[in-house]
Order: C-alpha cells, then sequence, then structure tokens
C-alpha cells in the first residue's frame, strides 16, 4: 500500500478520462513521483519527440508517501520532455496539490495529446471531467485558480494552473500551485499550455493507505524528531529560509553576478533573510511577513513577504499590496545578483510576478541578465528593448520584463525565448550561462567545484536539485569538503545524485536531507509500502533512475558533449574572493565521474552498469 | 589590530552598535583568534556554526587557536541551509 495503486490517462485529444491499475513491478523498481513517472514516460514516449507537439506527453505524479503523516509528504513532480531543453524534465512541487491528488486516489495522471480548445481536468474522487477552461484562458495563475474554487463552491479544491506565460510558449513557463508553490523548472508549464491544458484542479478526501500503521506512525515520528533535533531543519530553515545563503555564498566568493562576470555582489546584503527581516522606513513593518509551511512539513522553510506600500512597484497598486510567497534564496538570487540589483522590493514584485503568471524566476532573472550583459556590450539596443534601458542594476528594466515576459508582450516575448536561444539569436551564444539551454542557478562553480560537475551532469540541465554539494562542500552537510577542490567530487556528485533520486521518488521535501539519510527514510517507507525498503534498496533505485534518465537523453539526442559547461566558468578566473584567479576544473573531474557511474570514457551507460540496474 | 567582523541570522544582535549591514569593525590584540573575537562580543559559541576567515572555512578545532591579522574578514553563522 501506500501507493493508491491507480492512474489517470487524460487524453486530451479525445477527451476522455480513463483509470487504469499502476504498474506494481515497476513501482518495486523505481518507487514512485520522479522514478516511476520517468519510467511510464520513457516506456510510452519516443525520444526524439518535440516537447510540445500531440505526441509528447505530460505526467503529474505523487509519490508513495504523499499524502501521509511522514514530514514533508505532500510533494508531486511533473515529468515530461522539457520545453527550455528537450531534456527528460522532473519538476517537483510542495504545497498542497500533490496530497489533494493522492487523495483522490491517484498515484499520477497521465496527459496525452492535446486539446483543440482550452480545457482544464477537475477531479472529485473517483469523478474526472474535462471542462472548458475559454473562460480563464488569458487568466493569471493566480486568477484561475480562484476562479475555479468560486465556480465550483469549494475553497478546499486544490488548483495547478498556468499562466499566460504558459499559454503564450515562454521556453521557462512553470506550473503553479496553491498560488505560489511551483513545479518551476525546464518549462513543463509550456508543455501543458501546448496541450491547451489550463489547469488541473482536485479535491480529494479518500485518504491514504499504509501497510503497517502502527510501524509508519513510529517511523514517522522518529523522522520527525530527527527533523525537530537538527538544528538546520529545526531552528535555520524556519527562522531565516532558504535566503539566508545570500551572504554565505557571497562571502564564500561564489555568488554569481552580472550574468557570472563577477563572483561577489556588493549588494547582496540589501537583497538577504538579514534585509527581509529589516523594519522599513515607510511603515515600520519588514519585507518578511510570516513562514510558511507545505503540506504535512515540520520544518517550514517558506517564506511570505509584503512590498513597501510606497515603493513604485505597488503603490497605485493596491492587489500586489498584500502578503505573498517569496522571497526565496534561488529566486532572489537570479532577479537580484544576476542582474545587478539590490532593490528588495523591485525583487519581491518580480517574484510575485513570476508567481502569478507562471514564470521561473531562476531562468527569467538569469536571462534578463544575460540580456543586459548584451546591452552593455551594445549587442542588443533599446530598439531591440522596446525603449527599456537593460543596464545592469536597472530594477525598473527588471519589473516591467517580468510583466511583458509574463504575458509574452514586446520585448518580454525575446526574454521568454530563455537565454540560449536569445544569445544564439544574437550571435553571442557563450554569454548563456546555461547547461542543455537550461539557466544555472545560485552558486559559482569557480568558488564550489563539485556544483560545476552537477550542473555539467544534471539529467534536466542546470540544476541545483539534482546533486546539492553546497551541503558538504560549504555548509559541512553531512560532513565538510573544501569547495575549491576537484579531487573527490565526482564520488561526491554520483552519492547525492543517487540519494536526492531516491528522494524525489518517494513523495518527500529535498530539504529533509539536511537532517536525514537514506537510512531515516527507508524505516518510513518500508512500513507504509508493499515490499522491502532498505537503504541498499533505495540506493540502487535511486542509481537506476539517474542511469535511465541518462539513457533517454542520450536516445534524445544528447551525448558525453554537452556535459558541460560554458566557456566563461572554465576559462575566465574569478576575480574576486577565496576562488580568486580559478576557474572550475570540470576536466579534472568529469573522467573519474564516468567511470564511478561505471559509464564509457564518452559518458555512456555501458552494458555491465545497465545489466547491474535491470535496465 | 582591526579586524571586520560579520555576524548574520540571529548572532547579527550581538554586533557592536554602529554596525552597518551586519558588518563592523573589532578592535583585538595581535594574535586575537576567532573565540576570543566572538567572547569579546558574547557571541555564544555553540551558535557558531558556520565561521569564515576571508571566505574560507575554519573548522571548529582551529578556532580557539588561529591567529586573525589585520585586515581579516570574520564571519559567522548559526546552523542555516537553503537551496
Ligand atoms: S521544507 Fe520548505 S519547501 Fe520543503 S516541504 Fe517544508 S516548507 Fe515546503
Amino acid at each position: 500500500m501506500a501507493w493508491a495503486k491507480q492512474l489517470l490517462r487524460v487524453d486530451l485529444t479525445k477527451g476522455t478520462c480513463t483509470n487504469e491499475a499502476l504498474n506494481m513491478e515497476w513501482a518495486q523498481s523505481y518507487l514512485g513521483q520522479r522514478g516511476l513517472a520517468t519510467k511510464y514516460y520513457v516506456e510510452e514516449c519516443d525520444p526524439k519527440v518535440d516537447a510540445l507537439s500531440l505526441d509528447n506527453k505530460m505526467i503529474m505524479a505523487t509519490g508513495p508517501l504523499t499524502g501521509t503523516c511522514a514530514s514533508t509528504a505532500g510533494r508531486y513532480s511533473v515529468i515530461t520532455k522539457g520545453a527550455l531543453t528537450g531534456a527528460i524534465a522532473c519538476s517537483n512541487s510542495g504545497g498542497f496539490f500533490g496530497n489533494e491528488m493522492k487523495n483522490a486516489g491517484y498515484d499520477m495522471i497521465i496527459f496525452e495529446g492535446a486539446s483543440k480548445s482550452p480545457v482544464y481536468l477537475m477531479i472529485e474522487n473517483d469523478s474526472a471531467q474535462l471542462l472548458d477552461a475559454s473562460e480563464y484562458w488569458g487568466q493569471t495563475v493566480w486568477d484561475t485558480e480562484e476562479g475555479i474554487k468560486d465556480k465550483h463552491g469549494d475553497a478546499q479544491i486544490r488548483v495547478a494552473s498556468i499562466g499566460v506565460a504558459g499559454e503564450q510558449g515562454v521556453k521557462f513557463a512553470c506550473i503553479v500551485n496553491d498560488m505560489d508553490r511551483a513545479a518551476g523548472r525546464s518549462g513543463v508549464g509550456t508543455v501543458m499550455g501546448s496541450k491547451n491544458l489550463k489547469a488541473v484542479a482536485i479535491r480529494g478526501t479518500k485518504g491514504v493507505a499504509v501497510n503497517d500503521p502502527g510501524a509508519f506512525i513510529a517511523a514517522a515520528n522518529a523522522g520527525k524528531a530527527v527533523l525537530a533535533e537538527n538544528a538546520v531543519t529545526g531552528q535555520g530553515l524556519p527562522a531565516f529560509g532558504t535566503q539566508v545563503l545570500m551572504n554565505v555564498i557571497n562571502e564564500t566568493g561564489s555568488l554569481p553576478t552580472h550574468n557570472h562576470r563577477d563572483v561577489q555582489f556588493d549588494g547582496a546584503n540589501n537583497i538577504s533573510a538579514e534585509a527581509m527581516a529589516e523594519p522599513r522606513a515607510s511603515d515600520g513593518k519588514p519585507n518578511l511577513v510570516t513562514n510558511a509551511a507545505c503540506f504535512g512539513c515540520t520544518i517550514a522553510c517558506g517564506r511570505v513577504s509584503t512590498i513597501d506600500r510606497e515603493h513604485y512597484t505597488v503603490k497605485d497598486r493596491p492587489e500586489y499590496q498584500k502578503a505573498s510567497g517569496g522571497l526565496e534564496y534561488e529566486a532572489a538570487w537570479a532577479l537580484g545578483a544576476a542582474t545587478g540589483i539590490d532593490d528588495l522590493d523591485a525583487l519581491t514584485f518580480a517574484n510575485f510576478i513570476c508567481n502569478e503568471q507562471g514564470i521561473d524566476p531562476i531562468s527569467f532573472g538569469a536571462t534578463v541578465g544575460a540580456a543586459m550583459e548584451m546591452f552593455e556590450d551594445g549587442v542588443i539596443t533599446d530598439k531591440d528593448t522596446g525603449g527599456i534601458d537593460l543596464k545592469f542594476g536597472n530594477a525598473q528594466a527588471l519589473t516591467e520584463l517580468a510583466e511583458l515576459t509574463g504575458r509574452g508582450e514586446g520585448f518580454g516575448a525575446e526574454i521568454g525565448l530563455g537565454s540560449k536561444l536569445l544569445c544564439e539569436k544574437h550571435g553571442k551564444p557563450e554569454l548563456s550561462m546555461s547547461v542543455k539551454g537550461q539557466e544555472f542557478p545560485a552558486y559559482d562553480s569557480r568558488g564550489i567545484q563539485g556544483m560545476g560537475l552537477t550542473y555539467a551532469t544534471s539529467n534536466r540541465g542546470a540544476c541545483h536539485l539534482r546533486s546539492y554539494t553546497v551541503a558538504s562542500e560549504v555548509l559541512g552537510i553531512p560532513e565538510k569538503t573544501d569547495p575549491l577542490e576537484t579531487d573527490g567530487k565526482a564520488g561526491l556528485v554520483k552519492a547525492f545524485q543517487d540519494a536526492t533520486a531516491a528522494f524525489d521518488s518517494a513523495g518527500l521535501c529535498i530539504f529533509t536531507s539536511f537532517a536525514w539519510t537514506l537510512d531515516d527514510v527507508a524505516p518510513q517507507l518500508d512500513a507504509a509500502c508493499d515490499g522491502e525498503w532498505t537503504t541498499d534498496k533505495l540506493l540502487e533505485v535511486g542509481e537506476r533512475i539517474w542511469n535511465l534518465e541518462r539513457k533517454y537523453n542520450m536516445d534524445a539526442g544528447f551525448t558525453g558533449k554537452d556535459d558541460n559547461l560554458p566557456a566563461r566558468l572554465l576559462k575566465d578566473a574569478a576575480k574576486t574572493g577565496p576562488a580568486e584567479g580559478k576557474t572550475c576544473g570540470l576536466d579534472k573531474m568529469l573522467p573519474e565521474y564516468y567511470e564511478v557511474r561505471g559509464w564509457t570514457p564518452d559518458g555512456v551507460p555501458s552494458n555491465e552498469t545497465l545489466d547491474r540496474l535491470a535496465l | 589590530m582591526i579586524i571586520r567582523i560579520k555576524l548574520y541570522a540571529s548572532l547579527g544582535q550581538h554586533l557592536p552598535s554602529g554596525a552597518v549591514k551586519n558588518e563592523a569593525d573589532l578592535d583585538l590584540d595581535e594574535g586575537a583568534t576567532p573565540v576570543d573575537a566572538f567572547s569579546r562580543l558574547n557571541v555564544p559559541l555553540e551558535q557558531c556554526h558556520l565561521v569564515l576567515i576571508n571566505g574560507l572555512f575554519v573548522p571548529p578545532a582551529e578556532r580557539p587557536t588561529r591567529a586573525l591579522v589585520a585586515g581579516d574578514h570574520l564571519a559567522a553563522w548559526p546552523p542555516v541551509a537553503g537551496g
């Protein structure tokens, strides 16, 4: 048990919704959520499929623990081919939507084809139907979510929807649930928009059964005790949120600034957790209102904030004066340091717009940073930008572009291409700070070497959530390694990648791994699920998932040559800070990584490795 | 000698008056260590989880012995994480 053992197949072309039994043999090998949905996706979709074609499928999937009383067990993921990357995409979201899907009796929903006109999927336990969404098409995420709840007269309905960006084909559109939680990366919202699917709305009240309730509650409580007693998950994350990293990463000389031209940002403190807690001059209140938790989470790292009512972005717009989600560290970095902007209220506003219109703030901010560099170099001019003075540090340019990109209008439509296509279009591909088409998150790999290998080998393009070696290299979790060293990073990255794949497939939040290892997860799964779930089995499942994703990408046309970084990180040394004079030593780490993975020197999983993992 | 002390998150409350943006100058005896600097400001040592000198990690064992030099930037955080 723990799995609902049922999936919903939605044929958008035919307009049908059909229940199917979950393949429980696959569940034993791929667990759930990221792993199991990737297995379904790979079995059903041609790797060469165009991400925005009728033949691409999109899967929303929960894990076996989703909807149980394990801490953080409210997660779900969206698996498809990414519109931004053309690689396997798997974007994970918190909030309450995943729990609702599981409680309606579904482990996953597979969407195929495309509807001729806008629709939304409405699920109320056993009843699933596609309904006309023309009244919501052209509406924001926030209006769509409220509109659907109003229409059905039930505030308990949970909604995941796209904004106008997803409708307009912005390449890094995301799917937003519960107003401000997002399956954020790789353009999964763009795929949803291409299917004319505006929203998925769910009300589920069935409950989630587990195999051995007594043992499960004991294991879940033991896990919660570990989180509560750990200083990071028990105190640090709830009190300061992820944003506390802004000054940490700046101090270590690893805060990518001005499109990675620099590694430290003078304005970092102005956009940090410390600044969010500072009372402002106008009303004496801080930007930060409170912390917040996703379903069942005992950590509660989320931030809820307000913008100064006197700030230019909201002075005449009361609808943006209320409290909303953010800023989290990754968004604050991309909207701020990457663009050289240290106006906290402007970043908070841009982040609100990203949530409202469903765009990934990391790719958006990083793409604006790349455009700013091209503007300052004279590659693009104010004729291209529609008169926007796109200099580094210009907050008005950022907030105007957030609104334009959110609607896919004007120069915002160009930003919506993502940095790779935008920079290529203007003959400057080297200025796109991306891997496999996806923009970097908030760590410079000249100062945190393991992150260079993480980015280069990430199956979904540059990403910190595939192997967060920052935990070890900077924060000392589980043990401290030297961020400036390349030695030993191949094994470290592999270990993080495999363990993360297992966490992501269980239905849990990866932030639990600041306190938990798989030794804490295994007893919870073992008590809840059919089969025997040990740490060793989870590690094997994680490695299997990693190799399955890798194999799919290779079949889609990626090669070892795509395990690379922009020349800037490999050739231009960091100018300041502890990494001054250093580049990323990817060439030292990558061959060893292929070896520890059991791949050929070209980065292809060997037959022995595939056989060992039963792939 | 003058060093720059930077205290973040909950440690910020121990900054000397006149600190700006979590930073202040601190006058210490020659050869003073990170522990001397924290003790001067009544920063609870058990709360100093992440300690950096000029951005480089100082392991707990070296915090009572490592001599600071004039102009060093000494930064500290309580247990924190993000992502
Ligand atoms: S730790 Fe943060 S992101 Fe993870 S489930 Fe809890 S509140 Fe959500």
